[in-house]
């Protein structure tokens, strides 16, 4: 069966800095309703998923749900945390269902009392580390991979583990000199979650650091700019990128490799504020997420992605998850967050220009 | 036509002791039920308490543990939170968290600002402060600790002040209370039961007594089996010794409706054909010998009737008035003094031997009297003057005799003698033959015998008790 969807307005992509006012920090909305206009509530949902990722998901939900309209916007994680800490405040006004990678803000968030509770046989099914309190719930499964361009990087440079890459990094040769990319934790919410989870799971990361500082890598913005940079040649390897986000179909230049050490991996968080206005229409969503129609259009998205998905067979010992717990908020304290930003900018003094 | 009333009274019997058991283990339950509510708020107030001394150690884990990790660079404190503290914070796993670090002013340096009231930060110098507040309206426990520095750009106090809410708190509170309430609601059952089951078990003579006594007979006055605990078998004895008595009632009136039958049948017709006589008789000396024989007949009736009666108010009240202390002399002077032997037999000398202390007996006065009397009529009646009435005391027996100067009835008559209505072919008639059976009854009632002996001077009836202490005298 087709379904028919009509998006009445997928339209402005705009650029975050270019609306600095409060309020309109989202980079991009859209509106789903189902194609007999028969919607009763409109639903808001501020998340940091690309529109384009997430559309095929959000028209099976109001296809599903001909009374709800969505109003989806899409916001960068920092800012969707400073929006949401203001609407728990009463500042601003809420949206209906929250959905953030930067899970340590969402925790955050939580933690402050910004959440309201629900509860159904879908949110119990949840594993432990993937839910907290009843008020937060991670809904996907992403690996942070490492991704390489495969004209560019030969198969016996390949870095299967974070040693290898640490070795090819600290190689005399110029050859990966500045052609190695990851996130800028300061303007990415998850690129700082990653590295910082990286600096909680294992002693490699100092010896990261270091090599990165020493091969010139490059901090900068965004998956999906950074993916597309590996594809383009720009660099040969991004470190900690979202696996999610590589559409290898699209990007036929790129590798893709789960690290063997270690794999770590990302729920997306979910949470419904506690002054959202439609909580019963948000709780929907959120149970049409969990449930198996959901999730199956999720893994097509590649937003769920199993082990077994993986170009090389790994075992799960080797899966570290982001759990939503308030462990996390250390990530959020501000010693910690400037001490570790600081270290960070020792390591990519000249990152600024490229 | 009986039946129904007795079966209704032995139904009633065994309903009440039914709910003797029910209220027994009513009593039981209740107490049973009172030591659970006593242990529910024992264990409540324990698991509460519990709940709060190991979660307070968390607390004050993770507080010592940011408190440890706090540095001063350039002048400033500096904490570098290790994830373990809120490792440790996580272990209550739904708790929203709170921690913030203050310096020497009060400022915040770091962590949440705001929300929850913190404690008097002096007091926290010297140990940690706990203290229960509120985080954004939910009920949360603090702890506040002071780290001292004495550094050469920095010295003072740095407040690590570490809460959560009270989730895990109240739900270790509430494992542990119900634990415990399963656990004494198990005991309890198993108490219950085992009250249950001794309770029974200790009832159990009371139930076979009962149903010993529902289904017995009512006409049946034979003694029950004694066997079982003492308070059963003082109900048995009682039970016993009432239908005992109940049954000598029985017997008595039995013997005294027969007897009466028997004894009177033939007087009455003798005297009926006396009376019939005289009428029909022309001669009148003839006549004047009739009535006299029958004023006789009539006058042996009168002596019949007075032993009857006299004999059944023996059995009537040996079984009935309770025995007191009586002194023979007292009873063998006041039948010498009534002189019914001057009236009965006016030719015969009677005499009187009694001591100086006085002869004690427990025993009923007017069935001992009557059985003297007796004794004293049948030694006038049979015996040879002169005959004495006597009272002595003999190795611990006390005893009242009549004694006259003859030989005493032929051996072959003391077989038999003392049986009801046995009359000796030298009976004159006038005597209904139950004096004897009166004395033997009174012997029997009170402990005591009947001897007759053949002395050198003369025949002795003597009628013996167990002798009392003189001062039992009332």
């Amino acid at each position: 069966m087709k379904r028919v969807t009509f998006v009445r307005s997928l339209v402005t992509t705009l650029i975050a800095c270019a609306f600095s006012l409060p309020g309109h920090a989202q980079e991009a909305t859209a509106i789903f309703s189902s194609p007999e206009d028969t919607a009763e509530i409109t639903l808001s949902v501020r998340s940091t998923t690309d529109i384009a990722t997430f559309a095929q998901i959000l028209d099976a939900f109001v296809a599903a749900h001909p009374n709800v309209e969505l109003y989806y916007e899409q916001w960068g994680s920092n800012n969707l945390y400073a929006d949401s800490l203001s609407a728990c405040d009463g500042r601003r006004q809420s949206a209906d269902v929250v959905i953030s990678s930067g899970v340590h803000q969402m925790v955050d968030l939580v933690n402050r009392a910004c959440a309201s509770a629900y509860q159904s046989d879908l949110t119990a099914q949840l594993p432990v580390q993937r839910k907290w309190r009843d008020e937060l719930w991670g809904i996907t499964r992403e690996a942070a991979v490492i991704v390489y361009n495969k004209s560019l990087v030969p198969a016996a440079d390949v870095p299967r583990t974070r040693f290898a890459l640490l070795d090819l990094m600290r190689r005399p040769s110029n050859a990966y000199r500045g052609k190695i990319a990851t996130y800028d934790i300061e303007r990415s919410g998850l690129g700082f979650l990653f590295a910082f989870m990286d600096s909680q799971q294992a002693t490699t990361f100092g010896g990261m650091l270091e090599s990165f500082s020493r091969a010139d890598a490059v901090a900068t913005c965004c998956s999906a700019e950074l993916i597309a940079s590996v594809n383009d040649g720009q660099y040969k390897i991004a470190y900690n990128v979202l696996g999610s986000y590589v559409d290898i179909k699209s990007y036929r230049n790129l590798g893709v490799i789960f690290p063997e050490d270690y794999t770590m991996y990302l729920s997306r968080a979910l949470m419904i504020p506690k002054d959202a206005r439609h909580k019963e229409a948000a709780a929907q969503f959120l149970d049409f997420l969990l449930s198996p129609e959901g999730r199956a259009l999720l893994q097509e998205a590649n937003l769920i992605q199993n082990s077994d998905q993986a170009e090389n067979a790994r075992s799960d010992s080797n899966d570290r998850y982001i759990p939503i717990a308030p462990t996390l908020l250390v990530a959020m304290d501000a010693h910690r967050r400037d001490q570790f930003i600081a270290k960070w900018h020792d390591s990519f003094k000249a990152e600024d220009a490229p | 036509m009986m039946d129904d009333p007795l079966d209704a009274i032995a139904a009633r019997t065994a309903g009440s002791e039914r709910s003797l058991l029910a209220r027994v283990m009513a009593g039981v339950f209740t107490l049973l039920a009172m030591g659970g509510i006593v242990v529910a708020l024992a264990a409540f107030a324990y698991g509460r308490n519990a709940a709060r001394q190991s979660f307070d150690r968390i607390l004050l884990g993770a507080a010592n543990d940011i408190a440890e990790s706090l540095i001063v660079q350039d002048g400033q404190p500096v904490a570098n939170i290790p994830a373990s503290a809120f490792g440790l914070l996580a272990l209550a796993e739904n708790d929203r968290i709170y921690y913030s670090i203050q310096g020497p002013d009060g400022a915040v340096l770091t962590g949440y600002s705001g929300g929850a009231k913190t404690a008097n930060l002096s007091d926290t110098l010297t140990s940690p402060v706990f203290y229960d507040n509120r985080m954004q309206a939910e009920r949360a426990r603090f702890v506040t600790v002071a780290r001292l520095f004495s550094e050469r750009d920095f010295s003072g106090a740095v407040y690590v002040t570490v809460g959560h809410t009270l989730r895990a708190r109240n739900a270790m509170a509430l494992g542990l209370t119900k634990g415990a309430l399963v656990m004494t609601g198990f005991g309890g059952l198993a108490l219950l039961l085992g009250a249950f089951l001794v309770i029974r078990s200790s009832m159990k003579p009371l139930e076979t007594l009962t149903r010993e006594l529902s289904q017995r007979n009512p006409y049946d006055l034979t003694p029950m089996s004694t066997q079982g605990p003492a308070e059963v078998a003082v109900m048995v004895h009682a039970l016993n010794r009432f239908m005992q008595r109940l049954d000598r009632q029985v017997d008595a009136m039995k013997h005294l409706i027969s007897d009466t039958a028997h004894q009177l049948r033939t007087p009455v017709a003798a005297i009926r054909a006396q009376a019939e006589l005289a009428i029909e008789d022309d001669a009148e000396d003839r006549r004047v010998q009739r009535l006299e024989r029958l004023v006789k007949r009539t006058r042996s009736l009168g002596t019949l009737l007075d032993q009857m009666l006299s004999r059944a108010l023996v059995i009537h009240r040996t079984d009935n008035a309770p025995p007191a202390s009586i002194d023979l002399r007292d009873i063998a002077l006041r039948i010498f003094e009534e002189r019914d032997h001057e009236f009965l037999a006016p030719d015969i000398e009677v005499g009187l031997s009694i001591g100086e202390h006085p002869v004690i007996v427990i025993a009923d006065d007017i069935s001992l009297t009557e059985a003297v009397k007796n004794m004293l009529t049948n030694g006038l009646r049979h015996g040879v003057s002169p005959v004495t009435l006597g009272v002595s005391k003999e190795q611990g027996c006390a005893m009242i005799w009549v004694q006259d100067s003859g030989s005493g009835p032929p051996h072959e008559v003391m077989s038999t003698i003392g049986q009801r209505f046995e009359r000796s072919a030298a009976s004159k008639g006038d005597s209904a033959g139950l004096g004897l059976s009166i004395v033997q009854a009174v012997a029997r009632a009170f402990n005591g015998k009947v001897l007759m002996e053949h002395l050198d001077t003369g025949f002795r009836v003597t009628l013996s008790f167990p002798a009392q202490e003189e001062d039992s005298l009332p």
